[in-house]
């Protein structure tokens, strides 16, 4: 009878990359922990996230990519975001994501960032983590 | 962000704002009553709200996708509802209508907004209600409803609109027939979608039959529609259709009826939603024993109000 607020996210896959396994898998995961998941499908732009993103008020964007395009694609959809005016809005990515790249991606504003092999469980831990700061910081 | 910048945003349509009014009265947030009393009135009358129901897979995203383009050559402003179900045991919910709508995701003035259905007993109709009048209130002229059609709370939803199109295509099976029996009596317009498929000529045939053995129709409900939405072909019969009977509908007063009838279940609603949490709490705190009919019990719970 528990009627908690519902963290809202985004899950999305910018660029042509078509292996959406990963995104749904952590989208059904998501829903399991109680999650509202908006799902854009593949091959969309970063602008297109990022307008979705803003349309449905979520609190927090995962991104996925297999493709090896994170470097340029994961900060093109931070870039959006901050370009529709929410920028407050943090980005999670994962995927095929070699060590040397995650420092990179940090620094360009990927709040975090999961590798192959990460538990389901700290996922979704880092997500609610992310939604909780994003959600404090409205008011 | 306070009410005041929530407010002008919406004038301004600003999609951020918008986005935030509509979280906020789906929370039941304080700041819900000023949103909400601050809204244009004869936008809201002025707006056409078109709901669209059907089994899962018969392709309402793909239609609603079409319907957004085709009005957008009008210079419309479209907001869309798109409502999923909630997961009844984690209580998420995947949100996909989006999908296939995302051709529109860059133009300004297509606002969709997904919805969980949250699988709550009332609530969703007054959420989504407001979500129209917010909608409406930040320029859309046309809002459209996307729903599952199964479920009361769906179909109190759909009873939010003014005219309703119900979407089947061939080859869902038993599905439909279980959708038969409500649906078929609330929609204005009926679509057999996927019409390239095998089995549509049997599917509108016996949807026609159906509805010519029912009384005090429009005559549009005695046609059915068929459409390839994912083609684009028959969209275009499917708007003049629509706009026949929305004319119809304000000649004979029946969109007012309609929008009385809505308003008074948005009240309903809206009042269930505010008694729900204090109800909630009572009942957590253990104010009763668990002895006896729990029928019993609510009727002492309300009386110490």
């Amino acid at each position: 009878m528990d009627e908690q607020k519902k963290h809202r996210v985004l899950i999305g896959k910018p660029g042509l990359d078509g292996h959406d396994r990963g995104a749904k898998f952590i989208a059904r995961a998501l829903r399991d922990a109680g999650f509202e998941v908006v799902y854009t499908g593949i091959r969309r732009t970063p602008e297109e996230i990022a307008a979705a993103a803003v349309q449905e008020d979520v609190s927090a964007v995962g991104l996925s990519s297999l493709s090896g395009a994170h470097l340029r694609l994961f900060p093109a959809v931070v870039e959006a975001l901050r370009n529709a005016g929410a920028g407050d809005i943090p980005v999670l990515g994962g995927g095929v994501i070699p060590d040397e790249d995650v420092k990179l991606l940090r620094d360009a504003g990927i709040s975090e960032l999961f590798t192959p092999g990460t538990p389901v469980e700290q996922i979704i831990a880092a997500f609610r983590k992310a939604c909780e700061a994003q959600e404090a910081g409205r008011r | 962000m306070t009410s005041e910048e929530i407010i002008k945003g919406l004038r301004d349509r600003d999609p951020r704002r918008i986005a935030r009014a509509i979280s906020l009265v789906e929370e039941n947030d304080p700041l819900a009553d000023e949103i909400l009393s601050s809204l244009d009135d004869s936008l809201i009358d002025a707006a056409m709200v078109l709901g669209i129901t059907g089994p899962p897979g018969a392709g309402k995203s793909t239609l609603t996708d079409r319907i957004i383009a085709n009005y957008r050559l009008q210079d419309k402003r479209v907001g869309v509802i798109a409502i999923d179900p909630s997961s009844p045991v984690s209580g998420g919910a995947i949100l996909g209508d989006r999908i296939r709508m995302m051709g529109h995701a860059l133009d300004n003035d297509v606002v969709v907004r997904s919805m969980a259905a949250r699988g709550r007993l009332g609530g969703l109709c007054a959420a989504a209600g407001a979500a129209v009048r917010i909608l409406a209130g930040s320029g859309c002229s046309v809002i459209i409803i996307e729903t599952v059609g199964v479920g009361q709370s769906e179909m109190d939803i759909i009873r939010l609109a003014d005219i309703t199109a119900l979407v089947l295509a061939p080859g869902l099976g038993d599905d439909i027939q279980a959708m038969k029996a409500g649906l078929l009596e609330v929609a204005d317009l009926l679509i057999v979608n996927k019409a390239d498929c095998a089995g549509t000529d049997t599917l509108a045939m016996d949807m026609e039959s159906i509805v010519r053995g029912g009384t005090g129709m429009d005559m549009n409900r005695a046609k059915v529609f068929k459409t390839v939405a994912s083609e684009g072909k028959g969209i275009e019969e499917l708007l003049a259709a629509i706009e026949s009977v929305d004319s119809s509908h304000r000649k004979t007063g029946e969109r007012r009826l309609r929008r009385d009838r809505a308003y008074d279940l948005e009240v309903l609603d809206w009042a269930l939603e505010m008694i729900r949490p204090s109800l909630i709490e009572k009942i957590r705190k253990g104010v009763h024993d668990r002895k006896g009919a729990p029928r019993l019990q609510a009727a002492k719970l309300l009386e110490q109000r």
